[in-house]
């Protein structure tokens, strides 16, 4: 794991070092409740933000390679360290539940902007930076966003999903034409997701499985959180 | 609507392009913008007459061969710039470097030149024309390039326009160049470059609303 301030760097060795259990890091980082997924990831223990970050970027490549399970299991691993990164910056859950669906949406249109050569978690904290400031441009309010590591998005999880209030034509509006119907037609005139995957020439099966992996990872996460 | 249900959508498409693809569309369409820049340049104003015989062909040659240095440099800026986490140092570096080789090269030129006849050699035939010319020219590739520029995910839409304006404006300075007969190192990097930049400061406004996302 590497970041790109060495003081950081230096901290993050000292956390990861400490191996006294969690409480240590707590108090020598902000890296706080690690979402884990599947059962490789079980016995991660304190080096939980070293991993994610290996396992972010082994997951981006088989995504753009064209795996979507693994693309699932990344936004799904990413979802909740947006949430913790933006309600932590934000009073209303709501607003940072909306902006965590715009920033997903934007990983999604824009990830032609990510050189694989480059790290991955620098460019996901780059667009979430983004979106932020611009959450609080578009509310006019003036407000510095201090450029930190990228590691503080690895670093805490929030699963909690709260309520959204965005406005959802306008999210759905930045997504590409095909999974914009899919999306309008399971959510608004709900159709079942198979009958709207065959309209949009889905197949059946990569429509259900896409979902059916989605909850289950998701619910694992949920479940290994608990302990 | 619900985060998990959003991810389980989005998961539908998970090839995404490859990230050559924006850098070629870009290429492709300030290309085309280029081209009909050059098509307007020789219809409505003329090739230079001297533009297929060897010392003026060889002069376009080298005048174009710095506008479209200028064109890349900005092609490049802009594939950093338009990169979240991406670093744009070496790019600027090429962009400082060019720039003020360029004054140097004029500052040299007009060293050589006889003190009484250096505000003619900097001034040419048609010092002010040129960079209006110029900043007109790139209406046809400022469009297209910044219109595919929008393809990228600026941290800073109005420093990615400019960089989309200096590709732009460095395309339509080399179509200007088969009508601009000037020769003077001097003329190019005052007036031309003059021009480029112009089209480069149109880039960053009209960035600055054109690329957030």
């Amino acid at each position: 794991m590497t970041f790109e301030s060495p003081r950081v760097q230096v901290a993050f060795q000292r956390a990861a070092h400490a191996r006294s259990g969690r409480a240590a890091i707590r108090v020598s980082a902000p890296a706080v409740g690690f979402v884990t997924l599947g059962d490789r990831d079980a016995n991660l223990g304190s080096n939980g933000v070293e991993d994610i970050d290996l396992q972010i970027q082994s997951l981006i490549a088989l995504s753009l390679a064209g795996d979507g399970a693994a693309y699932a299991r990344l936004l799904a691993l990413l979802a909740p360290r947006l949430r913790a990164y933006f309600s932590r910056r934000l009073p209303d859950p709501a607003d940072a539940e909306d902006l965590v669906q715009e920033t997903l949406i934007a990983i999604h249109t824009k990830r032609a902007t990510y050189d694989s050569r480059l790290a991955f978690a620098p460019w996901v904290y780059g667009i979430a930076r983004y979106k932020l400031i611009d959450h609080f441009r578009r509310r006019g309010v003036r407000r510095h966003v201090p450029l930190e590591a990228a590691g503080v998005l690895l670093a805490v999880s929030d699963t909690e999903a709260g309520a959204t209030r965005a406005d959802l034509h306008r999210l759905l509006a930045k997504l590409p034409a095909r999974q914009r119907g899919l999306l309008e037609d399971v959510r608004l005139r709900g159709l079942t997701i198979a009958e709207a995957a065959a309209r949009y020439g889905y197949t059946e099966g990569a429509a259900k499985v896409a979902l059916h992996r989605t909850m289950k990872s998701l619910s694992a996460s949920v479940a290994i959180d608990e302990d | 609507m619900k985060t998990d249900d959003l991810i389980a959508v989005l998961a539908l498409e998970s090839r995404g392009p490859g990230p050559g693809r924006l850098r070629r569309q870009i290429a492709l369409w300030s290309g085309l913008g280029a081209l009909a820049a050059a098509g307007v340049v020789v219809v409505a104003m003329g090739a230079r007459a001297d533009l297929m015989q060897g010392p003026g062909l060889a002069n376009f040659i080298g005048k174009a061969g710095y506008t479209l240095a200028l064109a890349v440099v900005g092609l490049w800026l802009l594939d950093r710039l338009g990169r979240p986490g991406a670093r744009a140092r070496r790019a600027w570096m090429a962009f400082i470097l060019l720039t003020v080789g360029g004054l140097a090269a004029a500052g040299v030129d007009l060293a050589l030149t006889p003190a009484g006849a250096r505000y003619a050699q900097l001034m040419g035939q048609s010092a002010l024309i040129c960079p209006l010319a110029i900043l007109i020219l790139s209406l046809f590739t400022l469009a297209p390039a910044m219109l595919a520029a929008r393809g990228f995910a600026p941290l800073k839409p109005a420093a990615a326009g400019a960089a989309t304006g200096l590709l732009a404006g460095g395309l339509a300075a080399t179509a200007y160049g088969l009508h601009c007969s000037e020769t003077a190192v001097s003329f190019l990097v005052v007036w031309y470059g003059l021009g480029v930049l112009a089209t480069g400061a149109l880039g960053a406004m009209i960035g600055a609303r054109l690329l957030r996302w």
